[in-house]
């Protein structure tokens, strides 16, 4: 039976298009889902210290199987109030001033950074423009490359371009097996190249968003499977596949000195890129 | 105003004009002006490096023309000239990613949307960048991207500054993700460039928005921009069709910029070098 609330996830769609219907289904496990499941002594901490505090992402202190860490996530809502409240997981400047300042104090106590991806994308509007959004996600990229701790970034559901890599420099970058991770969206996609935003399921095959398109393109460390049917079906069973892999990727990196840690982060990054010489 | 090259004595900083090997225009003689909307003669408005010798109105000049403003005697050795991209995607849309690369490639006589170079600003050794809107719209994609990062390990390894001049609609599409990572992937090599204490600057000309301004464009450690040049993060047209409402006059424009904090100042295009050689100075002390 085909859910009601994911009307548009025909049988015969594109495996991109139904990855994009999954990943943003109104059921999936958001981040305040998995963190509730995965970590013990969950305190969030508010602010940006300069301007206000941006309910798009939630950052705090955690324990993860008795190991303290801090989190920072992008967060969606599910009912209408929750989506107005957290914008549709769309983060202002000061969302991500208030995850850069979260991740320097983990810099400042040695405690591992994990971050969970999940946003249409950054905010577009007067507000964040003047506010310097441009700025905020160019200085995450630079000073999450100079985090002297593990950095382990899951990407749980939309990774939307740049508002999902302003906290997606990881020493480990992992992908959900329905989240998608794209420059663009295929509505935005479809809108440019076939001047119809009804053709985002050609622009979302084109585009090679889907986790396995990134890990053949290399720009992912690994792949988390998903119980059958999709995360939403069973959030118990995907946040336990989840915590698997985060043991498996924090277990890697422990050891590593902060001057390797950052060595490795920016020699991952270094190496993206396909060219002829 | 202070920008205007005509009936001022040239000075050493000032840059002199191309007057050498211009090309033959066929589309006439006069151009009407953007800002002012007056006939301006062509050959008026290429010796004042494509400002209005009226109203200061600053049209768009290519990578090549810029590197000639800002370099000294107009001379650089360029690299990676031979740098293409390989459709990593295997994109199509209208037409083939690669048969527009190939396009592009005749039609402005460059691999790809950057041309990256080391030479002098005011006798001083520099690594520069410099971006070709013209050229896909001077997206970035993996061929900017590691043009940048080797511009960013020369200047690392020879311990010289690094200007880099945006124009710029963003990341890349038809290179998906790879394009995005690029992002992560420049400015973590200016981390790099941070920690090894060299002076970077930031040049942003009409247009520097998404991608590119969300990574390397802000990251200077001045941010100067040409007066009138649309800069920001999310297009006008998105950011409309978002808020359902009318955007302010000069909204995203480089004075709204500057005052709302996220640049160092607005320099006219002939004011430019000057300015960068001064920083500069500054820095290398
Ligand atoms: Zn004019």
């Amino acid at each position: 039976m085909v859910p009601e609330e994911n009307p548009g996830a025909q049988p015969e769609s594109h495996p991109a298009w139904r990855r994009v219907q999954l990943a943003r289904h109104p059921k999936r496990p958001h981040s305040l889902d998995y963190i509730q499941r995965l970590f013990t002594d969950f305190q969030e901490v508010h602010g940006d210290r300069t301007f206000g505090d941006d309910p798009a992402i939630v950052a705090g202190l955690a324990q993860f199987e008795g190991n303290p860490l801090m989190v920072v996530a992008e967060q969606k809502g599910r009912d209408t109030k929750q989506k107005l409240f957290r914008n549709f997981g769309m983060p202002k400047p000061e969302g991500y001033r208030k995850a850069l300042r979260v991740m320097q104090m983990a810099d400042k106590f040695r405690r591992p950074v994990v971050t969970f991806l999940d946003t249409p994308g950054a905010y577009p509007g007067i507000d964040a423009e003047e506010r310097g959004q441009a700025e905020a996600i160019a200085r995450n990229l630079r000073e999450m490359a100079r985090l002297g701790v593990p950095v382990v970034v899951v990407c749980i559901g939309e990774g939307g371009s740049g508002g999902a890599l302003a906290l997606g420099v990881g020493n480990t970058v992992l992908m959900m097996e329905n989240a998608v991770y794209s420059v663009i969206s295929p509505e935005s996609c479809a809108a440019i190249i076939y001047r119809d935003s009804g053709k985002a399921e050609q622009a979302a095959a084109a585009l090679k968003l889907t986790a396995p398109d990134l890990l053949e393109l290399e720009l992912i460390d690994g792949i988390i499977p998903e119980p059958p049917g999709g995360a939403q079906e069973d959030p118990d069973a995907a946040a336990e596949s989840l915590r698997q892999h985060l043991r498996r990727s924090l277990n890697q990196l422990d050891g590593l000195s902060p001057d390797q840690l950052v060595q490795h982060r920016y020699a991952k990054f270094r190496n993206m890129g396909n060219f002829f010489a | 105003m202070s920008w205007f090259r005509r009936d001022k004595p040239a000075d050493e900083n000032r840059p002199a004009p191309e007057n050498g090997e211009r090309r033959v225009r066929t589309e006439g003689l006069w151009q009407k002006c953007e800002g002012c909307r007056q006939i301006i003669w062509k050959k008026d408005l290429e010796a004042n490096w494509s400002v209005c010798p009226k109203c200061g109105w600053h049209s768009r000049i290519d990578a090549l023309t810029r590197l000639k403003l800002l370099m000294d005697d107009g001379e650089f050795e360029p690299f990676d000239v031979d740098l293409r991209s390989s459709d990593p995607l295997g994109f199509v849309d209208a037409k083939p990613y690669s048969e527009r690369l190939a396009g592009m490639q005749r039609a402005t006589n460059l691999s790809d949307a950057l041309i990256s170079a080391a030479g002098c600003l005011a006798g001083r050794p520099i690594q520069i960048c410099s971006m070709e809107a013209r050229f896909i719209g001077g997206s970035m994609g993996s061929v900017v991207g590691e043009k940048i990062a080797r511009a960013i390990d020369r200047a690392i390894d020879l311990g010289t500054p690094l200007v880099i001049v945006s124009a710029s609609g963003g990341a890349r599409m038809q290179e998906g993700a790879v394009s995005l990572m690029q992002m992560a992937k420049i400015s973590a090599s200016l981390m790099r460039l941070d920690e090894a204490r060299l002076p970077y600057i930031s040049v942003l000309t009409d247009p520097t928005t998404g991608g590119v301004t969300a990574s390397f464009a802000m990251l200077g450690d001045l941010n100067i921009a040409e007066p009138g040049a649309l800069i920001g993060f999310a297009g006008p047209r998105v950011i409309e069709q978002t808020i359902r409402q009318k955007l302010p006059e000069g909204f995203q424009r480089s004075e709204f910029l500057l005052k709302h904090g996220m640049l160092d100042a607005v320099v006219p295009r002939l004011e430019l070098k000057p300015y960068i050689a001064r920083a500069l100075k500054f820095f290398a002390a």
